[in-house]
């Protein structure tokens, strides 16, 4: 009879809290947690040198070596490179969740879920990963690197070398959840019907 | 009985322009002519919930026009459990989606509840999807990744309910489909029947005034199809949930109030249970 009776009026909300997306987010990290390694080592390898950079200009610093400027430029271009390929990597594998994921996106919409929950969906997934894949790469890339300047770590500017890793995390993050963006809005465009009905 | 529920709202809106000129319940039917007749009289100041004027949908295939519907009135009551039958690619699915607000159609208007859904901004149109519609599908479409549960309680994240309330109302569910023994499994690790069952709990999440099932047996054995139908009629008849079924599946006749054909995207007739007996009794002699 709860059913039947005339709809009581409800506040119209609809809302995916944040703890609720990134459950859900988690999971889909988890249950395809081959691809996720994958594309977060694209992450990983691209900011590990970033911080290796870094970290490499704080040891010359505390051997009071000064860097040569050719160096310093070829490094930064080197940077940006890997950055822009595990950008690339990570649109890519995105965007092959999305295409496997139609159906639950569609069905998620038949549930209710507004575009810009699938937005977020997709956008929290990519952060996650970039987060982790991010702080992996800047610790391995900064010992890497202190690893060769073993001599000098009584001087090195450790102060610094946490602010560098902060940088390469927040990056890492940032670059992340931008590359996921295309694929996150071509998810959240899709028309519940059409989902439906890419079985048949 | 349910028609005081609904005051008078419904005639003050139901004049929105369509081909409802009068007031009251009986000017829809009229425009469906003989198709709705039969039952005009003894329904005939009940309550809508669902009306389609004139619904046409248009597709185009490479240049190519495909008439998935070509004009279809239909008039569904609060409480009703109605069938629309017809062979594959008749446009049943298309109906199906025109009803539950997922496609527009090209021509032609759908009320839910007297409102029109072509006004619906995209906010609204998900909130009608989340609280007053509940959807059943062929192919169960059940979130992998997900439990039993968790799949029930998702829509219920959307509607915005507490923890307690999903975890208490999923579990209530479960039990009432007759599965809350699987409510920690996978969809993959539940069989065809029992997934259907998942979805049809969380057809049911947000307490919807209409379920939909576009053919929810099509996947299924003869047994276990026939449960599912069970099922479908008995929270029918418990909870006064409107049903709405596309189907090909003759079980589905004989749980129907009114069962509509339809055929190249037009409806061909359409019939109350008691009508269809007599077909049906010489129809299932000659296919048992
Ligand atoms: N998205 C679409 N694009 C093109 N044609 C479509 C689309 N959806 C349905 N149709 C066509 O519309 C007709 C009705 O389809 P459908 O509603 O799925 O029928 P049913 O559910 O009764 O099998 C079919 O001819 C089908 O090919
Ligand atoms: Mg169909």
């Amino acid at each position: 009879m709860a059913v039947a009776g005339p709809a009581p009026k409800i506040e119209r909300q609809i809302s995916l809290p944040f703890n609720q997306a990134l459950k859900i987010a988690m999971r889909n990290i988890t249950i395809r947690l081959g691809r996720a390694l994958i594309t977060g080592a694209g992450t990983m390898l691209g900011i590990a040198f970033l911080m290796s950079v870094f970290t490499g200009t704080l040891v010359q610093q505390a051997r009071g070596t000064a860097i040569a400027p050719e160096q310093l430029s070829k490094n930064t271009w080197l940077v940006v490179m890997s950055l822009l390929v595990s950008v690339v990597g990570i649109t890519n594998s995105m965007l092959m969740n999305v295409t496997e994921r139609y159906k639950e996106i569609g069905t998620m919409k038949c549930l209710g879920a507004l575009d810009n929950f699938i937005v977020r969906l997709f956008l929290l997934e990519s952060g996650v990963l970039g987060f982790f894949g991010s702080l992996t790469g800047a610790l391995i890339g900064a010992l890497f690197m202190l690893l060769t300047g073993i001599g000098v770590l009584g001087r090195l500017n450790w102060v610094q070398l946490l602010i560098y890793l902060g940088i390469c995390v927040g990056i890492g993050t940032v670059l992340s959840i931008v590359a996921a963006i295309p694929p996150a809005w071509r998810a959240a465009n899709m028309h519940p019907a059409d989902a439906m009905r890419t079985e048949i | 009985m349910a028609r005081d529920d609904k005051l008078n709202g419904s005639n003050g809106t139901a004049a929105n322009g369509v081909a409802v000129n009068g007031s009251g319940a009986k000017a829809p039917q009229a425009a469906n002519g003989t198709a709705n007749g039969a039952s005009q009289d003894d329904y005939g100041n009940q309550e809508y919930i669902v009306r389609a004027r004139g619904v046409t949908r248009m597709y185009d295939v490479g240049g190519q026009p495909v008439h998935a519907l070509r004009g279809i009135d239909l008039d569904i009551r609060r409480g009703e459990y109605i069938s629309i039958m017809g062979p594959s690619g008749s446009g049943k699915s298309t109906l199906f989606n025109m009803i539950g607000g997922l496609d527009k159609p090209t021509e032609g208007t759908v009320f839910i509840d007297e409102v029109d859904m072509a006004q619906l901004d995209a906010f609204e149109l998900a909130w009608l999807r989340c609280r007053k519609i509940g959807y059943i599908f062929q192919t169960f479409n059940l979130i992998p990744v997900m439990t039993a549960l968790e799949n029930i309680t998702l829509p219920m994240i959307f509607a915005g309910a507490s923890t307690d309330e999903q975890l208490e109302r999923g579990r209530e569910l479960l039990e009432q489909v007759g599965i809350g023994h699987r409510m920690n499994n996978k969809p993959s690790q539940l069989s065809g029947g029992q997934q259907q069952r998942v979805a049809i709990a969380r057809s049911l999440a947000n307490q919807p005034a209409i379920i939909l099932a576009d053919e929810p047996t099509g996947n299924l054995d003869q047994k276990t199809g026939k449960e599912i139908i069970e099922l479908l009629k008995r929270l029918n008849r418990e909870s006064g949930v409107t049903i709405i079924t596309a189907t090909h599946d003759d079980k589905m006749l004989d749980v129907s109030d009114r069962i509509v054909w339809v055929s190249d995207g037009k409806i061909e007739k359409v019939k109350r249970r008691e009508e269809v007996d007599i077909t049906l009794g010489t129809l299932e002699g000659s296919v048992h």
